[in-house]
């Protein structure tokens, strides 16, 4: 194994499980850098324990991928040899954890998506990924009643708490328009079942955020102006950032393992 | 295309005892048979191949659990012999067999209520105390020790356990 950059052929099903993989990984690692930080002990094991729900996700979509892909990658070289435009994930997942408040509020968005998702795509004609979807979907419950929980403790706690909970559903918004958007390549896997409409979701999506949102006494955005680039390979400065790190060692010692 | 002889079958009841007879890391009373973790044992020849299922997507013990199989098998004369994740059925606690929740309990771990569903996740959960036995109890933390286990209190007898989640 070098150290140099693979290349991926992005077939339509490649890419969406890329773009899965991606978004769990990007989460998961971001959720590992509470490890030894986070408020509580509790809160410690929790992060932790996501973390690691949703790297494991990762790592069987990206097994996946390179499988269909037939070629001579794997989970590990597209985890650590890929470069900052040629992840696929949400910009919503690599956004830097901030405090507290700033890392629940992205995973509520994310999880309230990711189990309506999971629990759809088990529907899906492939069989992998309705394999995938089976297990996720049940780990993704958790998150997001972790998550929700943590939404209306901050909300409907003290004025710094609210102010914060507030402030971080103004800033990261805009980044869940991105999870509901469709191109081309993924029509057509929406088309033949293997995917789901993610635009389909979003009702329902909204319902839970809306609902949650409400009795933690906080408002949502009126603007619907959303950002999107990540699932193109447009990202924000932080990626490369978070690649630096999670990537280091095989950068540094190519094909080390332990 | 091997026939299935008596010898065959006999063979592959033998591996199927040894690869039954690994426990999970973490809580070393449980066997990956009473935890449900193993699905298939599949006799080539003398050729053994183990499936075998993930709990959680993400469960560290899952590659330490597929490790120790292979060395029990090689142990028991079984050479080379592979083991095979597969994801579908999903696992669910709903398999773990009944002796396998009385030694969970005996332990100090609460198991998981039986017929786990979504319904389940989010109904009001009543989890009786392993130390007591008492219902008087209260979650602490949804996320505990490891991936598959929750913290919670018993307000009788004030200790602590951990209770293996529904999933």
């Amino acid at each position: 194994m070098s150290c140099a950059n693979i290349q991926v052929s992005e077939t339509p099903l490649v890419l969406y499980a890329l773009r899965r993989a991606d978004d769990a990984l990007i989460l998961g690692h971001r959720l590992s850098e509470w490890c030894g930080h986070a408020p509580m002990l509790e809160e410690d094991m929790a992060l932790s324990n996501i973390a690691l729900d949703l790297i494991g996700q990762a790592r069987e979509l990206y097994t996946f991928a390179a499988k269909v892909e037939g070629r001579d990658n794997d989970e590990d070289k597209l985890a650590y040899l890929r470069d900052v435009r040629q992840y696929r994930n949400l910009l919503l997942v690599e956004q830097p954890n901030g405090d507290f408040a700033q890392t629940l509020v992205r995973q509520f968005f994310y999880s309230a998506f990711a189990d309506l998702y999971w629990r759809a795509m088990m529907n899906s004609r492939d069989a992998t990924l309705a394999a995938i979807a089976a297990k996720s979907e049940k780990e993704s419950a958790y998150h997001l009643r972790h998550a929700s929980e943590w939404i209306i403790r901050l909300g409907d706690g003290t004025e710094e708490s609210h102010r914060r909970a507030q402030g971080a559903i103004d800033h990261l918004w805009a980044f869940t328009g991105e999870m509901f958007a469709a191109d081309d390549s993924e029509c057509a896997l929406i088309d033949a079942g293997i995917a789901v409409d993610p635009g389909s979701l979003r009702g329902r999506w909204l319902t839970t955020i809306t609902d949650v949102t409400r009795e933690a006494t906080l408002a949502l955005p009126r603007n619907d102006w959303m950002q999107q680039g990540g699932r193109s390979g447009r990202h924000s400065e932080h990626l490369g950032q978070l690649l630096s790190e999670l990537q280091s060692m095989q950068r540094t010692f190519p094909g080390l393992t332990w | 295309m091997v026939t299935m002889t008596d010898d065959d079958a006999a063979l592959r009841q033998r591996a199927w005892e040894v690869a039954a007879s690994v426990v999970d890391p973490e809580i070393p009373v449980l066997s990956i048979a009473d935890l449900g973790v193993l699905r298939d044992v599949v006799l080539d020849g003398d050729h053994v191949e183990v499936a075998i299922t993930p709990t959680y997507s993400g469960c560290p013990a899952m590659n330490m659990i597929a490790l120790e199989i292979e060395v029990a098998l090689e142990r028991a004369g079984f050479h080379h012999p592979k083991v095979r994740t597969v994801l579908s059925p999903a696992w669910t606690t709903d398999w773990m067999t009944e002796d396998g929740r009385r030694k969970l309990r005996a332990y100090g771990i609460a198991p998981p209520q039986a017929a786990s569903s979504r319904r389940a996740l989010f109904g009001a959960q009543a989890v009786a105390c392993p130390q007591c036995g008492s219902d008087k109890t209260e979650l602490l933390s949804e996320f505990g020790s490891t991936s598959c286990k929750a913290l919670w209190r018993c307000k009788a007898c004030r200790e602590p356990f951990d209770y293996f989640k529904c999933h």
